[in-house]
């Protein structure tokens, strides 16, 4: 059994690094209070940025790593802009830019269809990926798996030791307040929406240049979303949103191998899994009205102009 | 430097819209320049021809007509804030129930087939709208994300139904059911043309919507409901009946709609009965500014963008996704113009810091002096209540 | 480490000087040719009434504005404070009306954001618990601020200023939130930070408080300062005067002569704190009665939110918890006990009494559509537009008309609107919460009287409010409401500012034990 398990273990890695990578960026991003539901388009747009940079330069999966996090980072600048400077309504900005990434990655993605890239090999850490069990699962992935690991720990060390992280989570709270003292809320909530679009580039760019390396419209199939959900279900905290994108990419990669554990449930029922499985795990956060009121940012979502 | 308006301007409301498919269309032909062809060319292309001939009136009205049911559906819940996204996978679900009452009655011949295909069709988007409606009221789930899961689901589940269970025993293998008999099919108006009596749904659809958002009490509780969620509580209006009319009748509508299209068009259930009508009526719907008349503007609008999308991929050879941009582009646009409804620009001559609003600041008039205009600065929101939303304030 | 701060110079220059400040806003002058002297030492009083423009005065002093026009001069030197920061670097401390807190942060945290330099939790901890006991304003550093009480935060805001040995001191309507006792701890701490040396600016329309603190005060009215005095040599009668122009009007009504048909009783209310944040209620008890004013004093954080969605209906609770004239309603929403002739007027005027875009006739729809204003479930626009105006013309509601948007009135105003409407459903029993708070002296004046009027002619009023002289002012009988717990409704001439203030301590005398009471 444990021969099975090992190798799902180490897929359910892989599967879930583009789900940590976009939801550590949401995390950080609706800490500061803006609400961003445009992930599956920064993903996208990352992804198509990434593959054709990668092709058109032959600088490889590094390359496309770096274009899709700038391209992320470029498209949440627009969102920035229109929630932030111009105090529009976050669910709309972000479903918009959703559409907008899923049309705009199609169009650029359109020359790239025939075209397949490398990808990257695994890298096994010497001596740890050793250890039966924990070592291949953990420590014999490919460096984007690693560079997740070391994201989410940077992530969690700012929240809760710097005063940036106070800072952001002050002003998440309460713009108000953070602006009475005389905090620069606007340019701190862009801090935390540029971070998470370049996070969701790079998840991005992971999915077409490494993880499956080929373009294929749509790619991301709702990844972004379930990261947004993830979020929620982590209540904001990073160390849950790590074990639960773990969950979820096992979950996705079950269903790859439901045949060889001798599950007899049509594959398109296996796929369906993750999205009915997120709707599930949504239901069983939000009961708790308190525990949500405690962790959520009270300012998510809402508009705030200074001087309003 | 913006500056809260004490009035929500009607102008902006009107002209918004106007500016945006102003912007579009002016990013548009950058784009069009950007990739060798000529702007008028490539507009004429999309806006005039398709129109240019009685079938493409005719194809307009097709297209037009899902988004515009979906839409009048949609609207209802936007204005009380409750977001739907997951349009899409109702009016699959919806196409899935009504088409299989079809399959199911295949070769049964009476007028009572198609009556009970709609109704199925009805039901079943309303089903799953109703399903997000008690994950919401019951356990508190925001509608936002469930709606959207329950698409994939959906649409997996038509994925599964056509590939297996209702696949098409002569269709060689193909991922598909068989094609509906004359009897679960809208008949077509007229000769040549794809325009069919399901015209007659939406148009009925319309005048119910216009005469619900306009003039009922309910309307008037979902807006307060979406616009001060607090000032409903307060006036005994029933968030719950809000969240469970407001999902379940844009299932219903998207559910129509979906049957609408595999008893119309498309003739059977296949993998592809929507090219994303769910997701481009939250645009309709949003640029018609969620009117029941200005819906049916912008969806033929969208139903034109869509037509020459496809036109322009014949003749200019433009990929086929230049629609879905086109689209984003022009929510991206709108919701900046609609800043200008509650906002507007303000020059300051020097750069002075902004004011945090520490307290109510009302300036009062002169005991003895009668002033006409509204006196002082317009107070502040109060101190809101802690009350948690995962969405809090929308536009 | 704090050394207690020095006085910074000895040259003889006043701490703070303003030249003529001015500040204007689209609609409004805020501060019209401002002039104000401070010296070392001294608790200065700036005095006026709500939208005199104190508040745009010293967020100018603390950076947070710019000044349009004038000079500050610090210490004798001219300086440009261009933002908060600028300002705590030259000394000045300001604490907020409206805290400026971070409710899911601890105190040392919070104070660690406001501080520069170092990040130490640990040392810092160290200072606040030291610099927090020197001044009797004890504090533990590690508590979240979301379970202190508001008295509570208030010391957090303090010792924070503290912290940064500030020269000047700025406190905004400090006493809102604070017990009789505690005013008194207040006003100890302040005089012993004013003899060594720190300048103490106190903006307040409390006149009793103002001249027993302070010595000195600048009076504002309409954006100018229109008198400067000591306000120890002062009667409240004749500092009234220099903030209004007039004499303070009062409210005449004739007594209360007891009525024994009750309109509303309330009877072992118990309910459990709906949010992470909120009160519990515990067994409360009270009636009121036809044509009596019944008034609630209390500190907010106490349970007052808590009541008022159970007495509305916002919040159901146990059946027989409430009776409107012997009806139970404890499970009915709010529309239901409108129907059955209770009306509410909340604290909050934008976002609960009144939707902010709709219009005055789109918003009188909210409550008043039993009223006529709906036909076979569909509105009656033409009735509801008559509705508006005759609810504007009654209540002199000062607006651009029934199409204007409840968001363009002033608060005064919106207020006249809220309670005007309510009163137009002719009902059996009023609860109001915080009639006059962010209201102007002319239109609280109107109000109270309003509520007078209409309870002589007939209907149960019930007031919930922070501030004590208004309830004194039009109230018959008054409890308290502490921790939760609400005390014995008394008769208002038997009882006094001394007294309400123990039992705000949770004190009730009836020897019960009040859980975690909300107070200073």
């Amino acid at each position: 059994m444990i021969e099975h398990l090992v190798p799902i273990l180490v897929g359910t890695l892989g599967a879930a690094t583009p789900l940590v990578l976009a939801g550590l960026g949401e995390l950080v991003t609706e800490k500061s209070g803006v609400l961003n539901l445009g992930v599956e388009g920064m993903m996208l747009i990352g992804a198509v940025a990434g593959f054709a940079c990668a092709v058109e330069t032959g600088g490889g999966a590094g390359a496309g790593l770096i274009a899709g996090g700038i391209a992320g980072m470029v498209a949440s600048l627009l969102f920035a802009v229109l929630v932030l400077s111009l105090a529009a309504n976050q669910a709309a900005a972000g479903l918009a830019l959703t559409i907008f990434g899923i049309g705009l990655s199609a169009f650029i993605g359109q020359g790239y269809v025939s075209f397949s890239l490398p990808g990257l090999k695994p890298w096994a850490i010497p001596g740890l990926s050793a250890i039966p069990v924990i070592g291949p699962i953990f420590f014999r992935q490919d460096f984007v798996v690693y560079l997740s690991f070391a994201l989410f720990g940077l992530v969690w060390w700012v929240l809760a030791r710097t005063r940036l992280g106070l800072l952001l989570r002050a002003v998440g709270e309460s713009p108000e307040s953070a602006h009475a003292i005389g905090f620069p809320v606007l340019a701190i909530r862009y801090g935390a929406v540029l971070f998470g679009g370049a996070m969701a580039g790079i998840a991005g760019a992971y999915l077409s240049c490494v993880y499956t390396p080929l373009w294929v419209q749509n790619m991301t199939a709702g990844r972004g979303w379930i990261a947004v959900a993830l979020v929620v279900f982590a209540t904001w905290k990073p160390l849950r949103l790590l074990l639960g994108a773990w969950l979820f990419g096992g979950v996705t990669i079950l269903q790859l191998h439901a045949q060889g554990l001798g599950i007899a449930v049509p594959s398109q029922l296996l796929s369906a899994l993750p999205y009915a499985a997120t709707v599930v795990v949504l239901v069983l956060i939000s009961r708790d009205r308190k525990l949500l009121q405690l962790n959520l940012p009270a300012s998510l979502g809402k508009p705030f102009l200074p001087g309003s | 430097m913006l500056e809260p308006r004490p009035n929500p301007s009607r102008k902006m409301r009107l002209a918004s819209p106007l500016i945006a498919i102003a912007l579009t269309l002016f990013v548009g032909s950058i784009l069009f320049i950007a990739l060798h062809k000529s702007p008028l060319e490539a507009f004429h292309v999309f806006f005039i021809e398709p129109l240019s001939t009685a079938n493409g009136w005719s194809e307009l009205a097709i297209k037009a007509g899902p988004l515009i049911l979906i839409a009048q559906g949609l609207a209802i819940g936007f204005r009380a804030r409750i977001f739907n996204i997951g349009a899409e996978g109702q009016l699959i679900m919806g196409a899935i129930c009504g088409g299989g009452i079809a399959i199911w009655l295949d070769g049964v011949d009476s007028a009572w087939v198609l009556p009970l295909m709609v109704l199925a069709g009805a039901i079943g988007g309303g089903l799953w709208g109703a399903l997000p409606a008690w994950l919401k009221t019951r356990f508190n789930a925001e509608e936002t994300l469930t709606t959207l899961m329950l698409s994939y689901v959906a649409s997996f589940l038509l994925s599964w139904l056509v590939s297996s269970p209702w696949r098409d025993p002569g269709g060689m293998n193909f991922p598909q059911s068989v094609m509906f008999g004359d009897a679960a099919l809208f008949s077509m108006l007229f000769e040549g043309m794809r325009v069919n009596t399901s015209i007659f749904i939406v148009i009925a659809a319309v005048l119910l919507f216009w005469v619900f958002v306009t003039k009922s009490f309910l309307a008037y509780q979902l807006t307060v409901g979406g616009q001060a969620p607090q000032a409903a509580r307060y006036a005994g209006f029933s968030s719950r009946r809000t969240v469970w009319v407001s999902l379940v009748v844009s299932g219903v509508t998207a559910g129509l709609a979906g049957v609408g299209e595999v008893a119309g068009p498309i003739g059977q259930l296949n993998l592809n009965i929507s090219p994303g009508y769910g997701y481009a009526a939250i645009i309709v719907a949003w640029i018609g500014r969620l009117h029941p008349l200005g819906i049916v503007l912008s969806g033929l609008l969208m139903a034109l963008i869509y037509l020459g999308g496809e036109a322009a991929q014949v003749t200019l050879q433009l990929p086929a996704a230049i629609t879905g941009l086109f689209q984003g582009m022009l929510l991206f646009f709108l919701l900046g113009c609609d800043v200008f409804i509650d906002y507007r620009l303000r020059r300051r001559k020097r750069k002075p810091r902004p004011v945090p609003s520490s307290g109510p600041e009302t300036i009062s008039a002169p005991a003895t002096i009668m002033v006409p205009e509204p006196v002082g600065l317009p107070e502040p929101t109060a101190a809101p209540l802690r009350t948690a939303s995962i969405q809090g304030e929308r536009a | 480490m704090t050394t207690p701060p020095q006085p910074y110079n000895t040259s003889g220059e006043p701490r703070l000087k303003l030249l003529n400040i001015t500040k204007r806003y689209p609609s409004v002058v805020a501060n019209d040719g401002v002039s104000l002297t401070v010296q070392p030492g001294s608790i200065h009083a700036v005095l006026g009434e709500n939208g005199a423009g104190k508040s745009t005065l010293m967020k100018i002093i603390y950076g947070s504005v710019q000044a349009d026009a004038g000079e500050i001069m610090w210490n004798g030197r001219q300086v440009s404070i261009a933002n908060p920061a600028a300002a705590r670097a030259l000394g000045i401390g300001m604490v907020f009306q409206h805290f400026s807190l971070f409710e899911t942060l601890t105190v040392v945290e919070n104070i660690a954001l406001a501080l520069g330099g170092d990040f130490d939790l640990a040392a810092l901890a160290e200072r606040v618990r030291s610099v927090s006991e020197r001044y009797g304003l004890p504090l533990d550093p590690q508590r979240l601020v979301h379970s202190l009480s508001v008295g509570e935060r208030q010391r957090v805001e303090i010792v924070r200023c503290l912290l940064q040995n500030p020269q000047l001191l700025i406190l905004d309507e400090p006493t809102s939130v604070l017990t009789p006792q505690a005013v008194k701890k207040l006003f100890e701490t302040l005089r012993q930070l004013a003899s060594e040396g720190v300048s103490i600016l106190y903006i307040s329309h409390k006149l009793d408080e103002i001249r027993a603190l302070c010595d000195h005060a600048t009076v504002m009215r309409g954006g100018r300062v229109t008198g400067e005095t000591d306000p120890r040599a002062e009667t409240s009668a004749s500092l009234a005067r220099m903030m209004i122009g007039r004499e303070l009007p009062v409210c005449h009504a004739p007594v209360y002569h007891g009525d024994s048909a009750p309109v509303l009783a309330i009877t072992g209310l118990s309910l459990e704190a709906e949010d992470a944040f909120g009160t519990r209620l515990s067994d409360i008890s009270l009636t009121v009665h036809r044509g009596e004013v019944v008034g609630i004093a209390g500190i907010s954080g106490n349970g007052q939110a808590e009541l008022l969605a159970a007495l509305s209906g916002e919040r159901t609770s146990h059946k027989q918890a409430v009776l409107i004239a012997d009806t139970p309603v404890g499970h009915l929403d709010a529309g239901k006990r409108r129907d059955l002739g209770l009306v509410f007027v909340p604290e909050e005027r934008l976002g609960r009494g009144a939707v902010p875009a709709m219009t005055l006739a789109d918003n009188a729809l909210l409550t008043a559509h039993r009223e006529g204003l709906v036909s076979k479930g569909l509105r009656r626009f033409d009735a509801a537009r008559d509705f508006a105006r005759r609810c504007i013309e009654r209540f002199d509601v000062r607006c651009g008309g029934e199409g204007a948007a409840a968001r363009s009135l002033s608060g005064g105003n919106l207020q006249k609107f809220i309670v005007g409407r309510e009163i137009m459903l002719s009902p059996k029993v009023m609860v109001v919460a915080q009639p006059t708070w962010g209201v102007d002296v002319g239109a609280s004046a109107f109000l109270r009287q309003t509520l007078l009027d209409l309870s002589r002619s007939g209907v149960g009023v019930l007031v919930i409010s922070e501030e004590l002289e208004e309830l004194f002012e039009i109230c018959d009988r008054i409890a308290v409401l502490a921790g939760g717990r609400l005390s014995e409704a008394v008769p208002r001439h038997t009882t006094d500012a001394e007294a309400i203030g123990l039992k705000m301590a949770g004190l009730f005398g009836d020897g019960a034990h009040t859980p975690e009471v909300a107070h200073a």
